[in-house]
Parts: structure tokens; C-alpha cells; sequence
């Protein structure tokens, strides 16, 4: 290479070097091989160059384009891993700032008397249940009648009941889930197996009481259907809910006006530590029977053709014991810190098996 | 009912433990609510003999005592009591015996050097009673060595039982030893039976007036009785069931109530005027003072027992004060009378006075032994009181109670679910008292014991009105064929245990189990997820409330009012959930936390129907964030949630309107209505009204939505149409409009939307401004629209032409001009 294309070489290399950004560089750049760049100049000029020098001049000049544009390109290069390094440092955040608000802003929750119920749905659902329902105003019928409480029977006495007027009898709120017993065996025709979640109400207040609380009422009318399928019945509702796969339940004789034979219905638990299943005592948790023979006729069943049973438990009494929750009464207070500390998340989904 | 199981064992002859007979009560449905065992700490407390009481020799204020407790060893014991002496009979512990009063567990120990082996008891101590002067001192005639519990009578644990409405029978000592002999625990002792030796004609008669106030009544009287206190025996029993001994005739007849049943009231013949004793109905006007010092105003449907000068008794509930027994009495009358239950229940009940008498009469006693029963009473106290007997007067006649009840064996395991043996299934029911009358390898026939009401009673039929009539007779026909059947196998299942039934899982209706749900419940539990997704808490909150909140929200009509409420500020139904939520709010408000966001699903209720509603309340502002300003919750965060429960509920949106005419409790210009149509109301939401929010005491802003889930249609199960995927890009076009400020701004994006409706498939309103750079009461909207080419793509020229339509549409709907 003959001195000036080595000078020149030498002179773009330190231009380029020197170029501090892509705009610098493309200068250089233009300055070297644009139209009236220095190597361009020297291209034109090859056709005044003596013939047998000139094979030799285009060779060195081409050869000096390549070394060119291989500088021009490494700076190119570096400019822009330094622009990007340079883009990067500025755009920087303070990631410790918290998120934005994405709707929701605040957590909603599902109440534990309704998670309860949806356990419920799900767990006698898959034995074939179906979800029914009825009015929280009933008529004396409905709530007392069909089911074989006379207006004298003792039993009354224990319902503490609120009455509404109407006529031509007083309208009550209803004491029990019972009463939709009768309504979906007016409407359905048997085999039935349903359960009843759903308001009741008792003019009754105090620590463990509350005047509106929840009751889920069980009724299954079919043939051949016996006090062992109550109970095997009960015992799988038991086992699943709480979760416990031995859990002792003890089934006690007792009366109830609408069902015969009648029985209550024991779990075992640890009064003192309040663990399910755990200790040597036992608690009361539901009532049950075989319906009574007067419940069907008085809905228009014929008792020899069917028969069934029933049971009533309440929810918020499962529902504490379940979850270890102490008071009743705050259940419906919608206290926003008891309620973000018992509910459950709306995006939870619920299953069959529950725990905590 | 209480009583303590020496009373249990004059009628069962058992050698079973309590805590065996308490298992088995609760097992055959005479449920055990407590057992009081006094005794059972002390039992190892024996009586011993101080054998000489000596000065200690190192300690001023102690006695160094040698004792013999009855097993031949002498211990010395040390002692602090000021009363303790040679020779005296007290009551000792001995090391590892817990002692209740002190709650230690003795040990042998040297006090001062001299050894104590054991410990003399006080009375505190035992915990028997505040006496801690001295230890005990019991008689010379106590036996040495002996439990102290069992001579002091201690050992006599109380047993409190739960008889259920249906067992008048077990309301009674008796009753529960024949369940117990029945189920294999014993056997029942049999009634006495008495001579009794009529002296004279009885003094009184009686005579049944009106059938409706008493069937069958029996009396007797006896001359020359001295009533005083009764035996300890007697008083013990009585004060173990919770009574007081008054003195030992009407002690007999509470005796009788609680031991065996029956129970009787006992006049003072001086005290009864005239001689006559008349069952009849209460006459209008007529008051008794009853035993228990209250006045009753009497109606025409209390039966009473009067004498000449009016009503001595309400009949078979309470006794009258003026002619009871006392002290004086020296000759008394016996009453054993049979009522109707049903019209004792109601007198009871009008009166609101319960008594045993009146809790076993509604509930139904023996039909059958009132002549036993009375000969019975009449023997006793002569036996305590002395005196002579008169003749008896009868009244009316014994109620034709007899009746059968058949059972086949095989539906033990068919409804019963545990196939007792034939033999067994008839041995328990003997057990009881039923007479098998006829029986085969298929059933037993049994008559009924007058005792029990509860089995194969007259069937009473309740059935639903308007109930088909070939339907409602075959049923009650079915029911009179089974019931005394099905009260057969519930006496043989129970007197077994339930336990011993084998559970059966349910059989499955198919493998995989049918829907549980129907849409609308599938919808509410949507529609509860929804609103908690939206940052809602969900409550459950009373359905009823104070009047005077109610009324802030809607009608409060008479029928929606309580008629027993149980506290003044729980009588009305309420108008809509959001009441409820606007006082928890509050209450929240009151704790420190007024910005809350509550929901729930619950009822509004209308005199002739309950509406299922979900409902919210958003109070005070959003959460404090750096990039989102916290704010007051407004009427279209309200909006918000309404909308996003119907569109998840699948509500028809594109057809739903709003329309500024919520209910009163909203603010009128701050809240709407969604509507379907002109007729359906899907919601409402807005802020709640100031002076809603005054009265409840809700200081920062306040908004509410509800829904009103019956109200939207259910979505058609309907197969999905082919999706619309045009192959062209869309195009938008943005719009800025100056209106007038009233104009809504729904109008707007309607119109534009409605301009040309094959190419415009959304309209988005993206700013609004208003500000002094616009014309006084103008704003400015702007509308991005969508335009969907289907054909290909269009043209400059075409999609001017569709903006010039869009900006006519809403210039003529609205007469908003396009902002320069």
C-alpha cells in the first residue's frame, strides 16, 4: 500500500475512534466513502492512473474499502452498545414502589356462611343431591302444619316463633328449613333427594343465639330407603365436611314431631382443645329421622308406597366448629376486620374435599 | 327433670353403675343433660376415731393426734382445729386422697417433727359448706371405717334428664326405670297395692258440669291427719328434683307428680265451700289466685274446678291458694283427675304458667290406674299423717284408651335398617308394657299401655290445601295403615341403641352425580363472585331492622311489621339489603373505618313476595396509592358493580338503558336505574341520599347498588353462531362533540353507534372536558369509533362519508356541534 492510501487509512481510523455518537460516526462515514469522500476521490481518480500501475492501485484501493467499512463498522458497534448501556442506565425506577391499583383496589371475600353452603352443595351434590329453596315468610301450614305440630303441640313452645299478620292466619318467619320440605314434595314427585340451605328465624338473643340465623334441612324420599341410609348418609357428610376420615358419630334416639324414629346426631371432638374428632367427649350437632308417616300424607305421599328422611343441622354452629371460630354473633355484624380474617377468597374455587 | 338414683331404685331393681344407666338413657332417647355426683370425691373419705388428742410438743396452735380409721392401723396426724379431742368421731383422709376443698392431693409429711400420716377434715375442706371452725364431729353411733358418703347419704348422685314433648310416660321416675328394665338395665319394681278402708261417706262430691273441663275424676278425703313437715326421706328426694318440701300432703302429691306421673291436688275440706266440687268451664269475669300468688283472669275456655264460692283451681295446670293444705289442715281431699291435653296446653299457654302438672298433662299421663294411683296417694298419707279415709267420689268415666298396634317383623330391616330378631323386637316392647294380643312369623299384634299416648294415637291429618282429592285420601288412608307401625319399630329400634344400625352410603342415582343447582342458584353464586371480585366483602346481615331506618328506604306496610318482635329495633322486614349494608357501614364508620366496601345477597321484602337481590355499599374513598389519587366513591363505581353482575349474569346489555329515576333513597342526581324495556327493573345504583346518610350517621360519601336477580331473564342454553373474524383491519376514527352539559352522554354514543350500522362496530367515549376554555354550560365529548370494512379495504373518500354519518347522527340526536 503506497504511503497517502496508508495515511488515509490511518486518518479515518482515528476520525472514527474519535466519532463520539452514531451521528459523529455517519460523518465519517460520508466523509471516507460518500460521493465526495476522500476514498471516493481516490476511486475516480484510478481511470488517470498509468495503465500497468493501475491493476495494482484498484486492488490496494479495494482492499482499503474493506478496512474502512470493517472500522467504521466495529465503532458502529460499540456507539451503539454504549447508547443502549447509556438508555438504560437513565430509564431506571424505583421498583420498590408499590404496584398500581389494578381493579379491584381492595379485597372483596366470600363469607364464611356462604363458603359453608357451597361446601355443602358440593359434598351432598356429588351423592345426589339438588339445591331447593323457599320463602323466608311462610304460612303457618307450611312452617307448623305439614309438618305435624299442631297449633297445641309442645314442640311450639321450643320455636320461639316471630309472627307476621295476615290473613286469615298469622304469617310467621319461619323457625326452620322445614317447611320446604312440604314445598318440594307438593311440587316434585318422588324419588327427591334435596337439600334446603336458608334463613331461619327464633325470637331468641343471646350470646349463642341470634334472632335470623342459617339451617340446611336434608330430605330424601324414595323405596327402600332406610334409618342405615340416614345414617351412612350423615357419617359421609361428616367424614367429608370436617374433614376427618374416622370421625366418631354417635346417633342418639330422640323425637322430633316430623320424623319417626327420630335421633340426634354426635360428633366426637375435644371440649377442651375444640379439635374435631380428637378427645373422648361428645357434641351435638344435628337432628334427623325417618319422615314421619303424617308429613308424607299431609303432602299427598302415600306412606306405605314411600318413604325417606330428614335432617336439619345449622350452619353457622358447623361452621365455627369447623374453623374455630368462637362467637356467633359477629356473623352478622359485617365487621370489615372479622370478615377479611374468617372469608374466603372469591377466586377460590371449591371442591369437594375442604380443609381450613 | 331431676332425681337422685335412690328415688330410681324404689322403682328399678339394678345393679347398674350411674354412668351405665346415663348411657343408656341417652342412647333410648331419654337424653342425660347432667349427673350430680357429690359424692364421688369424697368416696374415699373414711370415718375414724380420734384415739387420744395430745398438745403438739413444738407448736402452740397444734394437736398431735393418734387415729384408728377402722383397718386396725393407728396414724398420727397432725391437726390445727381448736375441737379436736379424745374419743371423737370425725372423718379422715389418708395420703393420695384429693382434697376438693383445698384442691391438694394429700401426702404423708412431719410437721415440726412429728409425723402426719393423715388428714381429719372440716367440712370446707370436703367441700361440703363454708364450716372450717373445726373438723367434723360426727355422732358416737357413726361406724367406724366406714365411707363417710355413703352414711352422710351422699352417694346419691342427681340424674337430670330432657323428656321430649311425645313421653308424658317419662316424665316420671317410674317411667325412666321401665325404659331402663325395657332395655335390659334392671327390672321395673311393680306398683303397690294398698287396702285402703273407707271410714266414712267423703265429705265432698264431685260433679262434672262440662265434659270439655274434665272426663274422669276421682277424690277421697282424710279425717283427722296432722300435716306436718314429711320424713327426711321424702324432703331428700324432693329438694334432690329441684322442689320445695312444703309439708307432707302436698309433698305426697308432688311425690306422685314426679315419681310416678300422676298429678294430684289436695284440698282442705274446711277450706271448700260447700260440698260440691264442680268440673265445669270458667265463666266469664271469674279470677283465681293461684298457689303460686298470681291472679288469673279467667275466659270461657279455662276449665276450672269451683266450689260454691267460684273457681278453686285451673284445672289440671294450678291449684288455687285459698283452699290448698297447710299445717292446720286436718282434713284433707284428694283430687285425681284426668283433662284433655290439648285444653291444658291452651290454658297454660294463655296463662303463661307452667307447671308439672300442667307439663304432664298436655303431654298426656296414665288413662287407666287413677283408682290405684288414688289408693295409692290416700295410703301414704295416711302412713305420714294419720287419719282415716272416706269413700271415694267418682265422677265421669275411664276413656275408652284401648288400643292395638301391629308390626311386621321385616320392616325393622326395611325402615328400621337392622333386623332384630322377632323374639327380641317382642321381648323389648313387653318390656314396655305392651300385651301381645296375636302374633305369627310375620307380625305382632300388641295392645297399647294406657301410659303411653304417644303410640298408634287417632292419626291427625293436616293435609296441604288444595291437595288432589284421590291423592290426599289414599294418603291418609297409607298413613292410618303404617303409623302405629312405625311407633312400634321406633320403641324396638331405640330400647337397642341407633348405634347398633348399620350405616348404608347412599346409593348413587348415576355415576356421575345430576346437576345440583339450578340456573338461577348457579346464577346468585356468580353473581356473589362477581361482587367479591370487585373488591366487595361480602356480609349476611339481619333481614329485619328498626322501623324507622326501613321507612328511609321504601314502604313500611303493616304487614311487613313484627308482631312479637323480639328488641324495637328488629320489627320490619326490610325494603332492600342496602339498608342493612348503609347501617353496617356505619357501624364500621363508628369503628374506625368508614371506607368500606360491603355486598350481599339477600332478600327484599314485599308484602306478597321476597325479591332476591344482590346488593353493595362502597363508603368513603379508595385506598390511599401513589399512582392512583384515592378518591370518594361515586355513583358510577356503584354503576360499575350493578353492570358487572348483569353482564356476568348474562343480562342482554345492548338493550339495557339507564334512566334517572332511582328509588327516593338515592340522590336524585347522582343515581339511576337499568332498565330492560320500559317495564323491567334490573337495578338501581347511585349515592345514597344526603339526608339517608344523615339519619344513619354515615359522614363521608356513600353509594349503592342493587340487583334484582329474578329480574333477568335466564340466558338461552343456545349453541354458540360462528364467530365474526373479518379479514380486514379496522379503522378508528376519533371525534370531539361540544354539547350541552345535560345532555347524556349515553345519547351520544348511541347515536353514533346507530349511524351506520354495518361499518361501525364499537363507539368508545374517551374525554370529557369541561372548563372555561368552553362556552358556559357546554362540554366537550370526545367518541373514538370503530369502523369494520367486511368488503375490502375502503376508500378515503368512503370513510369520510361514514364519519360526515356519524357526525350528523349525534348533531341531530343531541344537537352537539363538532368541536373545531
Amino acid at each position: 500500500m503506497s504511503d497517502d492510501l496508508a495515511a488515509l487509512a490511518a486518518r479515518i481510523r482515528d476520525e472514527a475512534e474519535a466519532a463520539g455518537d452514531l451521528r459523529a460516526l455517519d460523518a465519517v462515514r460520508v466523509g471516507a466513502l460518500g460521493k465526495s469522500g476522500a476514498l471516493t476521490a481516490l476511486l475516480k481518480g484510478l481511470g488517470a492512473v498509468p495503465a500497468e500501475q493501475r491493476k495494482a492501485r484498484g486492488a490496494a484501493l479495494n482492499a482499503l474499502k474493506g478496512e474502512i467499512e470493517a472500522v467504521l463498522e466495529t465503532r458502529r458497534a460499540a456507539l451503539e452498545a454504549a447508547a443502549l448501556e447509556a438508555r438504560l442506565t437513565a430509564e431506571r425506577m424505583d421498583v420498590t414502589l408499590p404496584p398500581r391499583p389494578f381493579p379491584p383496589a381492595n379485597a372483596g371475600s366470600i363469607h364464611p356462611i356462604s363458603r359453608t353452603v357451597e361446601e355443602l352443595t358440593a359434598i351432598f351434590g356429588a351423592m345426589g343431591f339438588a339445591v331447593a329453596e323457599g320463602p323466608d315468610i311462610e304460612s303457618d301450614w307450611h312452617n307448623f302444619g305439614a309438618l305435624n305440630i299442631p297449633e297445641h303441640h309442645p314442640a311450639r313452645q321450643d320455636h320461639d316463633t316471630f309472627y307476621l299478620p295476615g290473613e286469615p292466619t298469622r304469617k310467621v318467619l319461619r323457625t326452620h328449613t322445614s317447611p320446604v320440605q312440604a314445598r318440594t314434595m307438593l311440587t316434585q314427585e318422588p324419588p327427591i333427594r334435596v337439600i334446603i340451605p336458608g334463613r331461619t328465624w327464633r325470637a331468641d338473643h343471646d350470646a349463642t343465639h341470634s334472632p335470623m340465623f342459617h339451617q340446611v334441612e336434608g330430605l330424601v324420599i324414595d323405596k327402600g330407603i332406610t334409618l342405615g341410609h340416614l345414617k351412612g348418609c350423615l357419617i359421609d357428610f361428616l367424614r367429608a365436611f370436617f374433614g376427618v376420615a374416622d370421625l366418631p358419630v354417635r346417633f342418639r334416639s330422640s323425637y322430633f314431631p316430623f320424623t319417626e324414629p327420630s335421633m340426634e346426631v354426635d360428633i366426637g371432638w375435644d371440649r377442651k382443645t375444640g379439635e374435631i374428632g380428637g378427645g373422648t367427649d361428645w357434641l351435638e350437632i344435628l337432628g334427623s329421622g325417618m319422615v314421619h308417616p303424617r308429613v308424607l300424607a299431609n303432602c299427598g305421599l302415600d306412606p306405605r308406597e314411600w318413604q325417606g328422611f330428614a335432617f336439619g343441622m345449622g350452619i353457622e354452629r358447623i361452621t365455627m366448629l369447623k374453623h374455630g371460630i368462637p362467637d356467633l354473633r359477629p356473623f352478622y355484624e359485617a365487621d370489615t376486620r372479622w370478615l377479611q380474617h374468617y372469608a374466603t377468597s372469591p377466586l377460590s374455587p371449591f371442591t369437594l374435599h375442604e380443609q381450613g | 327433670m331431676k332425681f337422685p338414683l335412690s328415688w330410681l331404685k324404689a322403682h328399678l331393681e339394678t345393679d347398674a353403675s350411674v354412668d351405665e344407666i346415663a348411657t343408656t338413657l341417652s342412647a333410648i332417647g331419654i337424653e342425660v343433660e347432667g349427673i350430680e355426683d357429690r359424692g364421688k370425691a369424697l368416696a374415699s373419705f373414711r370415718i375414724a376415731r380420734v384415739i387420744e388428742a395430745v398438745q403438739h410438743p413444738n407448736a402452740d396452735r397444734l394437736r398431735a393426734l393418734r387415729v384408728d380409721v377402722g383397718d386396725g392401723r393407728e396414724l398420727s396426724v397432725v391437726c390445727g382445729a381448736p375441737n379436736a379431742r379424745t374419743g371423737m368421731l370425725g372423718v379422715a383422709a389418708l395420703p393420695g386422697a384429693f382434697i376438693p376443698g383445698t384442691g391438694i392431693t394429700l401426702k404423708a409429711g412431719e410437721i415440726r417433727g412429728v409425723k402426719s400420716e393423715a388428714m381429719m377434715l372440716s367440712a370446707r375442706e370436703m367441700g361440703l359448706g363454708d364450716d372450717h371452725s373445726g373438723i367434723v364431729d360426727l355422732p358416737e353411733d357413726a361406724p367406724l371405717g366406714e365411707s363417710y358418703v355413703t352414711w352422710a347419704g351422699l352417694d346419691d348422685p342427681i340424674i337430670e334428664i330432657k323428656v321430649t314433648p311425645n313421653r308424658g310416660d317419662a316424665l316420671s321416675v317410674h317411667g325412666v326405670a321401665r325404659d331402663l328394665a325395657a332395655a335390659g338395665l334392671g327390672r321395673l319394681k311393680p306398683w303397690p297395692a294398698p287396702v285402703v278402708q273407707a271410714a266414712y261417706p267423703s265429705p265432698l262430691q264431685w260433679r262434672i258440669e262440662d265434659p270439655r273441663a274434665c272426663t274422669w275424676v276421682l277424690g277421697r278425703a282424710i279425717r283427722g291427719v296432722r300435716n306436718g313437715a314429711s320424713p327426711k326421706w321424702l324432703q331428700d328426694w324432693l329438694v334432690a328434683a329441684g322442689l320445695r318440701p312444703i309439708n307432707a300432703l302436698v309433698d305426697v302429691t308432688n311425690l306422685f307428680t314426679y315419681g310416678i306421673g300422676r298429678p294430684l291436688h289436695v284440698f282442705d275440706v274446711a277450706k271448700v265451700k260447700g260440698g260440691t266440687l264442680a268440673m265445669r268451664m270458667a265463666h266469664a269475669g271469674e279470677e283465681i289466685l293461684a298457689l303460686n300468688g298470681k291472679t288469673y283472669a279467667l275466659t270461657e275456655e279455662d276449665g276450672v274446678i269451683a266450689d260454691a264460692a267460684g273457681p278453686e283451681a285451673l284445672g289440671g295446670v294450678i291449684g288455687g291458694e285459698h283452699s290448698g293444705c297447710d299445717e292446720g289442715t286436718t282434713e284433707c281431699f284428694i283430687e285425681c283427675a284426668l283433662f284433655d291435653p290439648v285444653r291444658i296446653a291452651r290454658s297454660g299457654r294463655r296463662h303463661d304458667v307452667r307447671t308439672d302438672a300442667r307439663q304432664r298433662f298436655e303431654r298426656g299421663v296414665d288413662q287407666h290406674n287413677l283408682p290405684l294411683f288414688l289408693d295409692m296417694a290416700t295410703a301414704l298419707m295416711i302412713e305420714l299423717c294419720g287419719g282415716e279415709a272416706s269413700e271415694a267420689s267418682v265422677a265421669g268415666a275411664e276413656p275408652a284408651w284401648r288400643r292395638e298396634a301391629t308390626m311386621r317383623f321385616e320392616r325393622l330391616g326395611s325402615f328400621g335398617g337392622l333386623a332384630v330378631p322377632a323374639e327380641e323386637a317382642v321381648r323389648r316392647l313387653e318390656g314396655l308394657g305392651f300385651e301381645v294380643t296375636a302374633r305369627d312369623d310375620a307380625r305382632v299384634t300388641v295392645a297399647v299401655p294406657p301410659w303411653r299416648n304417644d303410640i298408634a294415637a287417632s292419626v291427625q291429618l293436616d293435609q296441604a290445601p288444595g291437595l288432589d282429592a284421590a291423592k290426599a285420601a289414599k294418603a291418609a288412608e297409607g298413613c292410618a295403615a303404617v303409623e302405629a307401625e312405625c311407633d312400634l319399630v321406633e320403641e324396638v329400634l331405640r330400647l337397642g341403641g341407633l348405634d347398633a344400625v348399620p350405616p348404608v352410603s347412599m346409593p348413587g342415582v348415576s355415576p356421575v352425580p345430576p346437576v345440583s343447582l339450578t340456573p338461577k342458584q348457579s346464577r346468585s353464586q356468580l353473581a356473589r363472585r362477581v361482587m367479591a371480585s370487585r373488591g366487595l366483602r361480602e356480609a349476611v346481615t339481619y333481614g329485619f331492622l328498626e322501623k324507622r331506618v326501613a321507612a328511609l328506604f321504601g314502604e313500611t306496610p303493616e304487614a311487613l311489621t313484627l308482631l312479637n318482635p323480639i328488641a324495637s329495633d328488629l320489627d320490619q322486614m326490610r325494603p332492600t339489603p342496602v339498608a342493612s349494608l348503609a347501617l353496617a357501614a356505619a357501624r364500621n364508620a363508628a369503628r374506625g373505618f368508614g371506607d368500606v366496601s360491603l355486598c350481599e345477597i339477600g332478600a327484599a321484602y314485599r308484602p306478597d313476595a321476597q325479591l332476591a337481590v344482590a346488593a353493595g355499599v362502597r363508603a368513603g374513598r379508595t385506598p390511599l396509592n401513589w399512582a392512583a389519587p384515592a378518591r370518594e366513591a361515586d355513583a358510577l363505581d356503584a354503576k360499575g358493580d350493578a353492570v358487572a353482575v348483569l353482564e356476568a349474569l348474562g343480562a342482554p346489555m345492548a338493550g339495557v338503558q339507564v334512566t334517572a329515576d332511582a328509588p327516593g333513597y338515592y340522590h336524585p342526581g347522582r343515581s339511576g336505574t337499568l332498565r330492560q324495556g320500559p317495564k323491567v327493573v334490573l337495578a338501581h345504583f347511585g349515592e345514597l341520599h344526603p339526608s339517608v346518610r344523615a339519619a344513619l350517621d354515615i359522614q363521608g360519601p356513600a353509594v349503592a347498588f342493587e340487583v334484582f336477580l329474578d329480574a333477568i331473564a335466564e340466558p338461552k342454553r343456545r349453541k354458540k353462531g360462528q364467530p365474526d373474524l373479518p379479514a380486514f383491519q379496522p379503522i378508528r376514527r376519533d371525534f370531539a362533540f361540544l354539547v350541552d352539559a345535560g345532555v347524556p352522554a349515553e345519547k351520544l354514543v348511541r347515536a353514533a353507534q346507530g349511524a351506520d350500522k354495518a361499518m361501525i362496530t364499537d363507539v368508545a367515549l374517551f374525554d370529557r372536558y369541561a372548563g372555561d376554555k368552553l362556552p358556559e354550560g357546554k362540554v366537550s365529548l370526545a367518541l373514538q369509533v370503530t369502523l369494520q370494512p367486511r368488503d375490502g379495504t375502503p376508500t378515503d373518500a368512503e370513510i369520510e362519508a361514514v364519519a360526515q354519518k356519524v357526525i350528523a347522527a349525534v348533531q341531530k340526536a343531541t344537537g352537539a356541534s363538532l368541536r373545531g
